[in-house]
């Protein structure tokens, strides 16, 4: 019951969004022709803007965009010619999908037993070492990591590709770069998780009946302390995704997110709309999806 | 036999920091950092003479990529420019950034929770819907959204065309206030929590009952209790702003030249990279005091946590 009123509450909320970000990219002046040569003349321009109906009134333009969108229909691109936007979702979003998909496993494949690890050995110098390598990898941005990777193991030792996304080898590299972040990230939650979880009531019980320290922080300890890290997963899948632009751009990956800030750029309104509307959508279904799975794992939640 | 020692709450988390090595040493690395970085334009008015020759961020010179020696610290770059000093004036930008976004979000955060907290009922469901609401949405796309938009609104203006200085520095106003307006949500969450739990705590329902009025309660009470809280969170959101900023700015998105900060510095790196020659200088200086900086941020915010036994949620 909870969910299909969480999924209904969505749908006005797309509404607000999309009218937003509409209203926002309209109301800053400057057309997305204008960085080009001027049109030869007044009527070129005038044909121009009746194609896209940027004469009409705003609210008529939002109208006639709600009315496309319900059937599907993001728009035409008004810089990348003969290309909607529906086109460019087709092409890029696989793309950024299959990269936030792999850093996702890159994430939680290490940052699970690096928090695990740091947390079993709390105290410790291999504590302080793996702390100190997850808290790293939350500091250095991924503009700084790419960097220094292409140049030892794509120019130097040439184990990889430097740019593109053709061959498997070529899904090495950014996945890593993208997936750090959220190594670290992951391995602090789940730390944080279980030494919390280490001093509870039901864990010194456990302890006291003579059940081993393994035994007791893989059977207990990390069963309480996934589930934050399960409820974070959900915005981070979603930050894999939206926050693929860095990587997308050194890597000159063709996902969605090298089009969202070359559409920012150019002031293409249908692209940047769209794509913002796309991202919002994932975000909120992720959310839900997360959430449901919530209640799956800890039977002690329950939204009424 | 030597007295029982009291300390107040105060000097205790102040003691329990000082045992916190990493907190400390971040905590002088910082300051260490703000004060070169302050006194660094005042010193290149000074010099200029034969006794120590300091270059000026925006000088221009024939050493082109020369790497790093005596004379050039941090290497130059495409222009001859001394990397070091663009460092330094970069970190202006970047912490200028930081801190003003931080204040932005300290601000809303606070009296937003502050008012869901205390004020409780419909207005307190209503506010905090609403931060769900935005929890939900892609913060960092609608950062993009607002300074491109408001970005070009500014380009177009009159009052930016006649002067370019200004144009610069209504860019960095946009930008941390974009920054900051996105930045609140758990600033928000975590002070209405404290707020709820300190409005019913025994101190402040006696003082209620000693005929204190709401004002008294919350400067005298209320406040003086969420300090610590708003403190830490606000020395956790700095680090996450400056880490925004150089990501725009890395795109092209956030400074625009001729100014700088720590994003523009390494994507002028970056985008130096060849099979041929590599500069490492150009991108490993700025990134090692951007990663640094970071770094000293997050311990200085775990340390005041820690020391003052902040939780969140």
């Amino acid at each position: 019951m909870y969910f299909i009123r969480r999924i209904l509450f969505a749908i006005p909320l797309l509404f607000v969004i999309s009218a937003l970000a509409f209203l926002l990219v309209h109301l800053a002046p400057g057309g997305p022709f204008d960085s080009e040569r001027k049109p030869a003349s007044p009527e070129v321009e005038r044909n121009i803007k009746a194609k896209y109906h940027l004469d009409e009134p705003v609210w008529r333009q939002y109208g006639r965009y709600l009315g496309d969108l319900l059937h599907g229909d993001f728009g035409a691109s008004m810089k990348y010619q003969d290309h909607s936007v529906n086109d460019i979702i087709a092409q890029g979003l696989p793309v950024s999908m299959l990269l936030g998909g792999l850093a996702f496993g890159i994430a939680l494949g290490a940052g699970i037993p690096l928090g695990f690890f740091t947390a079993a050995r709390r105290g410790g110098w291999q504590d302080y070492t793996g702390s100190f390598v997850a808290l790293l990898a939350v500091c250095v941005p991924s503009f700084v990591i790419a960097p220094f990777l292409i140049l030892i193991f794509a120019m130097k030792l040439k184990w990889f590709p430097v740019a593109l996304w053709v061959t498997p080898w070529h899904m090495i590299l950014p996945p890593i770069v993208l997936g750090s972040y959220f190594v670290g990230k992951v391995a602090r939650i789940l730390r944080e998780g279980m030494l919390e979880a280490v001093h509870a009531e039901f864990v010194t019980a456990a302890r006291a009946k003579g059940l081993s320290e393994t035994a007791l922080l893989l059977k207990h300890a990390l069963r309480i302390a996934m589930l934050p890290v399960v409820s974070y997963s959900g915005p981070m899948l979603a930050d894999l995704l939206t926050g693929s632009f860095i990587v997308e751009n050194i890597f000159q990956i063709p996902g969605i997110g090298v089009f969202l800030v070359n559409s920012s750029l150019n002031r293409d309104y249908t692209v940047v709309v769209g794509l913002s509307l796309l991202y919002a959508i994932l975000l909120i279904g992720l959310n839900l999806v997360v959430d449901f799975a919530y209640t799956l794992m800890d039977p002690r939640v329950k939204y009424e | 036999m030597s007295e029982p020692q009291h300390f107040s709450p105060g000097q205790r988390a102040w003691r329990r920091f000082q045992k916190n090595r990493a907190a400390m040493w971040s905590a002088w690395y910082l300051v260490l950092l703000l004060a070169v970085v302050i006194a660094w334009p005042l010193l290149l008015k000074i010099s200029g003479g034969d006794f120590a020759r300091l270059h000026g961020p925006d000088e221009l010179s024939d050493a082109q990529f020369a790497p790093p020696s005596i004379h050039h610290w941090f290497g130059t770059d495409l222009h001859g420019r001394d990397v070091f000093s663009r460092v330094l004036y970069g970190a202006q930008i970047s912490l200028m950034v930081g801190i003003f976004g931080a204040g932005v979000s300290l601000v809303i955060g606070v009296l937003w929770g502050a008012v869901a907290g205390y004020a409780g009922g419909r207005l307190d469901s209503v506010l905090m819907r609403i931060v769900d609401i935005l929890y939900s949405l892609p913060t960092i796309v609608f950062v993009i959204v607002i300074i491109t938009t408001f970005g070009e609104m500014l380009k177009q203006s009159e009052f930016v065309q006649n002067s370019p200085a200004a144009a610069g520095a209504l860019r960095i106003v946009l930008l941390f206030v974009g920054l900051g307006a996105v930045s609140w949500l758990t600033m928000a969450r975590i002070i209405r929590g404290q707020v709820l739990s300190l409005r019913s705590r025994a101190f402040v329902e006696a003082s209620r009952t000693l005929g204190a009025g709401s004002t008294r309660i919350l400067l005298r009470h209320i406040i003086p209790n969420i300090f610590s809280v708003a403190i830490t969170y606000t020395a956790l959101t700095l680090p996450a702003i400056i880490l925004y900023e150089s990501f725009l700015s890395f795109l092209a998105l956030g400074v625009q030249p001729p100014m700088a900060s720590w994003g523009t510095l390494i994507a002028e790196g970056v985008s130096q990279i060849n099979p041929i020659r590599i500069y490492w200088w150009l991108i490993f200086f700025p990134s090692a005091v951007l990663v640094a900086t970071l770094l000293a941020l997050n311990f200085l915010g775990d340390g005041l946590r820690d020391a003052w036994d902040v939780k969140g949620k």
